[in-house]
This record gives C-alpha cells, sequence and structure tokens, in this order.
C-alpha cells in the first residue's frame, strides 16, 4: 500500500500543506493495516497530492520570501539601490529615459525588418544545390561561421566607429544609428539564417518532389512549399534571436549613441544610485513580454488550423 | 510508335543498380500495372519517367519528343507527366483547394477565379467539395489521396503515374481511392501505376509488367500474367501473394 510517508513527512517543511499530507498519510496506513484498501488508497492518493502542493506553493512561497528578504535588509539600502523611489516617480526621468528607448526600439525594428530578409537570402544561398554554387555556398558559410563567432559588442565597435574613420565606400558618412543597424544586422543575420536553415531542411524532401512534378520551378517549390513551412516550424527559435536582438540594442550605448543605456547613465551619476537602470529594464520587458505572448498566440492559431482535431 | 517511349532505361543509386535496362512500351489510353516485390524498381521506374530521378543510361521518350538527358525542360514535361505517391504528400500549409490551384495558377497562369471554378468541379466529382476550404490533416488518408490524385488531374496531364497509391491507407479506405482510378481508366487517361492490389490491376490494366531485379521480367494481357505466367519468378512471385491471401 502507498502511503507516500516520506513525501509527506518531507512535505512538513511548508508545514500549510505538510500537515494535511502527513495527516492522509497516516491514515492511509491505518486503513491498510485495517483491510480496508479502497478507502486506504484514497487516503494514500490525498497524501500525494498535499505533498505535490508542498512542492508547488512550499517552494514558490521560500523563493519569494528570499527576495524579499535581501530587498528589505541593511535597513533596505538594496531596495533603495534598485528602486529608489525618489526616481522611479520622477516623470522628468521617464520622459528622458523614454526619449532614449525610442532610438533602441526604432533600432530594433529596422534591424529585425531588415534581417528577417537577409537572413532567409543567406539560408537559401547556404542550399543552393549543385556543384556550380559550390563558391557562393562558400561565402555565405564563411560569413555565417564570422559573424556568428564575433561578440556582438565587437562589430558594433568594429562598423560603429572604424566605418567612419575608414571611410569605407557607400557606408563612410552614416549616422551612428545606422551604423548599429548595419552591425546588429551582420550578427543577427548570421544568427537567424541558421535558424531558418534548420527549417528548411526540416521540411521533408517528399514535399519538394510534390510541388516540382507538378511543374512549379526550383524557386517557385521554396517560395510556395518549402519556405512557408520552414518560417512556420522556426517560430519559436525566430522568437528567441528576436528577444535577443531587442535587448542587444542596448550594446549601441558603447559607441556614445543617447539611448536609455546610457540615459540611464546619466542619471545615475547625478543621483549615485542605479534606479535608473531598473527603469531601462523596466522598458525593455514592457516590449519583450507582450511581443512574446502576441508571436505564441500567432504561432498557436496557425497550428490550429493546419493540424486537424488533434 | 507508341505515346510513351522507355528503351533500356538504366539508373543507380551509389553502387546500387536499381534498373538494369528497362524496355517498355505505352500507347495512348492505356492502363498499365507495374508488379513485382518490393525493391525491383516499380517506383524508381516512375519517378525516372517524369524526371523526379535522373536516368544513367537509355531514352525515354513521350509523344515522340525525347524528354530525358541533358537539355530537356524537366518543368514542361511534368505538365505533361502527372505523379501521385504512396504518402499523399499534400501541401499541409495550405487548404485543399489552394493545393489543388496552386500549380494551375502558378505554372499555366490560369486566373485564380478560374482555377477555383475548376479545382471545385474536380473535388465535386469525387465528392470532396465540402472539405474545399480544410486543411490536409482533417482529412483522411483515403480522402487526402483523393485530392492528391485531383491536384495531379489539375494540371491536365496526358500521362499520370501512380506509384502505390493505396499502400499507406487503411484497407476500408482503399476502395474510395482505387473508384477514382477506374473512372479515369474509363475516361481513357492513359497511366501507368505500380500497385500491390492485384485484383485491381486484374480489372483496370490494359497491360500488366512484372519487374525483378531491374528488369521487366514479363509482360502481358492481365489474363495471361495471371493465368498463365511463363516466367518461373512471376509463377513463384504470384504464389507468394495468393499465399497471403491477396489474389
Amino acid at each position: 500500500m502507498l502511503t507516500y510517508r516520506t513525501a509527506a513527512v518531507l512535505s512538513l517543511l511548508f508545514p500549510f500543506t505538510g500537515v494535511p499530507a502527513v495527516l492522509y498519510s497516516l491514515r492511509a496506513s491505518k486503513l491498510a493495516k485495517a483491510g480496508e484498501t479502497e478507502p486506504a488508497r484514497e487516503a494514500g492518493g490525498k497524501a500525494r497530492d498535499w505533498a505535490w502542493y508542498s512542492v508547488g506553493f512550499g517552494l514558490t512561497a521560500y523563493l519569494v520570501g528570499f527576495v524579499l528578504f535581501i530587498l528589505f535588509n541593511n535597513h533596505g539600502a538594496v531596495r533603495v539601490v534598485f528602486f529608489g523611489w525618489s526616481i522611479l516617480t520622477d516623470g522628468k526621468a521617464w520622459r528622458s529615459m523614454l526619449k532614449g528607448f525610442w532610438i533602441n526600439v526604432q533600432v530594433f525594428f529596422i534591424t529585425e525588418m531588415i534581417v528577417l530578409v537577409w537572413a532567409l537570402v543567406v539560408a537559401i544561398v547556404r542550399l543552393l544545390p549543385g556543384r556550380a554554387c559550390a563558391p557562393i555556398r562558400a561565402l555565405a558559410t564563411l560569413y555565417v561561421d564570422v559573424f556568428r563567432g564575433i561578440p556582438a559588442i565587437l562589430v558594433v565597435y568594429l562598423v560603429g566607429l572604424g566605418f567612419l574613420q575608414a571611410k569605407v565606400p557607400l557606408a563612410g558618412d552614416l549616422s551612428d544609428n545606422q551604423y548599429v543597424i548595419i552591425a546588429l544586422t551582420l550578427t543577427y543575420g548570421a544568427y537567424v539564417s541558421e535558424v531558418y536553415r534548420a527549417g528548411i531542411e526540416s521540411v521533408h524532401w517528399s514535399q519538394v518532389a510534390a510541388a516540382r512534378s507538378l511543374g512549379l520551378s526550383y524557386t517557385q517549390s521554396l517560395r510556395f512549399v518549402v519556405v512557408p513551412q520552414a518560417v512556420r516550424r522556426v517560430v519559436a527559435p525566430l522568437l528567441n534571436d528576436f528577444i535577443g536582438l531587442q535587448k542587444d540594442t542596448a550594446i549601441i550605448s558603447v559607441i556614445g549613441v543617447l539611448d536609455v543605456v546610457n540615459r540611464a547613465r546619466f542619471i545615475n551619476n547625478n543621483k549615485g544610485t542605479l534606479a535608473a537602470y531598473s527603469m531601462a529594464a523596466v522598458l525593455f520587458l514592457l516590449v519583450t513580454v507582450p511581443f512574446t505572448r502576441w508571436l505564441e498566440w500567432l504561432q498557436r492559431r496557425s497550428q490550429n488550423r493546419t493540424q486537424g482535431g488533434r | 510508335m507508341a505515346f510513351l517511349e522507355i528503351r533500356d532505361v538504366h539508373k543507380s543509386f551509389g553502387p546500387v543498380h536499381v534498373l538494369r535496362g528497362i524496355d517498355l512500351d505505352v500507347d495512348l489510353h492505356q492502363v498499365v500495372c507495374l508488379i513485382g516485390a518490393s525493391g525491383s524498381g516499380k517506383s524508381t521506374l516512375l519517378r525516372c519517367i517524369n524526371a523526379l530521378e535522373l536516368i544513367d543510361g537509355g531514352v525515354i521518350r513521350l509523344d515522340g519528343d525525347r524528354c530525358s538527358g541533358p537539355g530537356i525542360d524537366v518543368d514542361a514535361l511534368r505538365q505533361e507527366v502527372g505523379i501521385v505517391f504512396q504518402s499523399f504528400n499534400l501541401f499541409p500549409h495550405m487548404r485543399v483547394i489552394d493545393n489543388i490551384t496552386l500549380a494551375p495558377r502558378k505554372v499555366l497562369g490560369v486566373s485564380s477565379d478560374e482555377a477555383e471554378d475548376r479545382g471545385m468541379q474536380l473535388l465535386r466529382r469525387i465528392g470532396l467539395a465540402d472539405k474545399a476550404k480544410d486543411y490536409p490533416d482533417r482529412l483522411s488518408g483515403g480522402q487526402q489521396q483523393r485530392v492528391a490524385i485531383v491536384r495531379a488531374l489539375a494540371m491536365q496531364p496526358r500521362l499520370m503515374l501512380l506509384d502505390e497509391i493505396t499502400s499507406a491507407l487503411d484497407p476500408e479506405l482503399v476502395a474510395e481511392v482505387l473508384n477514382i482510378v477506374r473512372d479515369l481508366a474509363r475516361d481513357g487517361m492513359t497511366m501507368m501505376l505500380a500497385t500491390h492490389e492485384m485484383h485491381f490491376a486484374k480489372e483496370v490494366s490494359s497491360k500488366v509488367c512484372f519487374l525483378h531485379e531491374g528488369v521487366i521480367l514479363e509482360e502481358g494481357p492481365p489474363e495471361r500474367i495471371f493465368e498463365n505466367p511463363t516466367e518461373e519468378r512471376t509463377q513463384a512471385f504470384l504464389k507468394r501473394i495468393i499465399d497471403a491471401g491477396r489474389l
């Protein structure tokens, strides 16, 4: 007879649910001894349920408690540094931060649009068939290897400062924002092209056979059959990379753009706390979290439509 | 001159010599069944005819025109030669009607309205008009295969290749697919089918070919192949089929 005694005793670490767990466990063994098998099983089951409540609720309570303990320890110094009320309620500071954040948002959106297209081009080039395309395939592979291997911050330095200094043809006299867009596109284009490539390769060759057998050309098969399926499959990893990109727009601060990070730095230097960085963090969350939920919703909707009643 | 002429066709996959000199004539309005054990080359032969596989030797002519080897327009060839696969291969991200109209619209340049009208006509003929707006995943295997046949027919091919189209179906769904093939045969569609449905082959075909290790060992009218096979291998194959209760 399962009485879940060990689990119940352990769950006493969170007594609110641990006590009922132990009581049910004891009752289960008593009933089992009396030969009442079915009621004993029922009590054992309840002991197990309560023990699981201990895991879920108990762990959460202790973790939240731990965070609160840290926040309010040291006479609340932690809270003041990270969430200084005077700064968090300062309308002027928020306005300044928002102005900076708008730059991050712009850089993010423009970069993302370009990356979506650019990465797909790179992925398709890497998958071009035949010996004739070997050199261009190799070039695309080299690009991906190089820019996936270099930290984004270095690319931002090299492009953002170097292009201007070296008066690089066609791109010798752009704004800082534009340089950052180029740099982040180079880096994220390499990442995202690999995501696309995995998606394209995951579409079974029989789909291509079916498309080609109907007389569609190679390009048409890619465009109407392979790529639409590939993109649907990689929405989750794409999303992951784009959240990374949203956050990495903070890197533009290193070449002196007055973005949200630099503005936070100025405010902090004046007031002597770090609360402005927390404000910046909140601003990022306000964009990334709804963005994530929205894309998840889109993905669920398309799955419900293409996958029947399963 | 036959409508489809296959002459000494060879095909290897790496070291595996799958087709070892296939010779076959198919006349207009004929239904030719390919029978033989798995691995005998039935599917490969069909896939070579519409250039999904490129042959290593020999020649294939459609209506007198060479359609294998260098310099041929495979996309043009495939407009003439439709193929239906064992695993349906419908496009899962498109509704049934879009599966059917894609190629007519993009390859033949038919207007959306016209393609859709024609697609609906075909769907009505196979009794699936009410499924036009569904995605393939909502359909049973038999329904999916019927849609796949219609998708190929929408290109108005002159030759249809059916590659074991009932092998992936539950037994009770086989009949609805074979009925369509029967109708096509009655309407005079030229067809080649690789099949394990011997009863059906016997009933519908004008010629049966027994493939063994990449060559056509024996061919003739169905009555003769099934009742009086002369080749020992054919006899052995048919005996195995009979023992399995499938003839």
